[in-house]
């Protein structure tokens, strides 16, 4: 599972949100890598107007808000089967 | 109802006149504390789950086939409502323009959005009566309809950076359904975040504006930032520009500014330097725009809130 957070540099929010996700991932024993991406190309390519946005293989769950912990392990629980 | 409950408080608990120097500050200070963080707590709530329903993705699609006049007016109006972190401001930008919503159109939006805030709006109400919080509403509506319509009338598409046109949108996948009870959640948790982030420049615009309101002579500003100073708005809005971060402490303290000879159309024009020229949202919007478009923009707006200075000034 590849765990994508988007946001430019400098965005605390997306710092938040990557750091709950990868809180997430070890809480859930999943094996998965969380990246962080700051290409706006990149960004963008998701449709994502609102960082930080979460994408779960190449999926977009997320956009505009910094999910807690427990709302990252709901979605991940949700993607994974 | 706070209001006696404050009286109570100073002069029953604390032993003060509140007639006092110490006593009315005190008095002053209560008074608004509370009452500002009820406004906050409620006005925020509400917005938060309206916008829930309102992502950028959504408002893209509503101004994107508008006339341009039409599409202006709509674009400021969804901006009040649509406030976004200055880290958004990008991908935000290029999200408008690569489908298709016009230049002065995202223009609008963009202008609208901050100026008009919610933290804004509760503390003008909140200290300035809804007649003052209206007018603001309504100046800043016309600033960003205006503005956008002018750059749109300028033609300067080629001064957005080129590589904004080349982006394409593979996955339009940004489609995230949320529950009654999950934007319920996510208004609250949005209404506490906001009060943590605020609350502290609050309590201290709010203590200074009562030390002003109990300790400055009444004329204080009217001699120096009068209406006999023609300068005054212009500079008032120089100084408004770095304050950006700190809008929930420079509307109280403006407030009281009032009483002691500031006019309204100068302060207005401070406050809306501090909240819609912001420094930080400009420098990361130079990543989408050339410094000639970005230099126009700053001076239409600047100019706009100027001339709405002088307005107020003059007729209020």
């Amino acid at each position: 599972m590849i765990i994508k957070v988007l946001g430019m540099d400098g965005c605390a929010n997306c710092q938040k949100l990557k750091e709950n996700a990868q809180k997430a991932v070890s809480e859930l024993g999943l094996k998965a890598e969380v990246q962080k991406v700051d290409d706006i190309n990149e960004i963008m390519s998701y449709g994502v107007m609102a960082t930080p946005g979460l994408v779960v293989d190449d999926k977009v769950v997320l956009s505009g808000k910094v999910a807690d912990v427990e709302e990252i392990k709901k979605l991940l629980g949700k993607e994974k089967k | 109802m706070i209001k006696a409950f404050s009286d109570w408080l100073v002069s029953q608990v604390f032993r003060l006149d509140i007639n006092s120097k110490l006593g009315g500050s005190l008095n002053f200070f209560i008074y608004d504390t509370i009452k500002i963080f009820l406004l906050l707590a409620l006005i925020i709530f509400i917005v938060a789950f309206i916008r829930s329903y309102l992502p950028p993705e959504k408002i893209k699609k509503l101004i994107k086939h508008r006339f341009e006049f039409i599409g202006n007016v709509l674009a400021a109006l969804l901006g009040i409502i649509t406030p976004f972190c200055s880290c958004s401001a990008v991908p935000l930008f290029i999200g408008f323009i690569e489908s298709g919503v016009p230049l002065g159109i995202t223009f609008s939006f963009l202008v609208a959005s901050p100026i008009i805030n919610e933290i804004a709006l509760v503390l003008l109400w909140g200290l300035f009566g809804w007649k003052i919080a209206l007018i603001y509403i309504f100046s800043g509506l016309v600033i960003a309809i205006l503005s956008g319509y002018i750059i749109g009338r300028l033609h300067l598409e080629k001064y957005v950076e080129d590589y904004v046109y080349e982006i394409k949108i593979k996955h339009d996948t940004a489609k995230v359904h949320l529950s009654f009870k999950t934007r319920i959640k996510d208004a609250l948790k949005y209404t506490k975040q906001i009060i943590k982030e605020v609350w502290l420049y609050v309590l201290i615009g709010v203590g200074v504006g009562s030390l002003i309101h109990g300790y400055v002579p009444a004329d204080f500003l009217t001699k120096v930032a009068g209406r006999g100073n023609p300068f005054a708005v212009p500079i008032a809005v120089a100084i408004g520009v770095p304050l950006y971060s700190n809008a929930a402490g420079v509307i109280p303290i403006v407030s009281s500014l009032i009483e002691k000879g500031l006019p309204i159309g100068t302060a207005l024009a401070f406050m809306m330097a501090v909240t819609g020229l912001s420094l930080p949202a400009t420098i990361i919007l130079r990543k989408v725009l050339k410094p000639k478009l970005l230099a126009i923009f700053i001076g239409i707006v600047a100019v706009g809130i100027i001339i709405t200075g002088y307005l107020f000034n003059a007729i209020l």
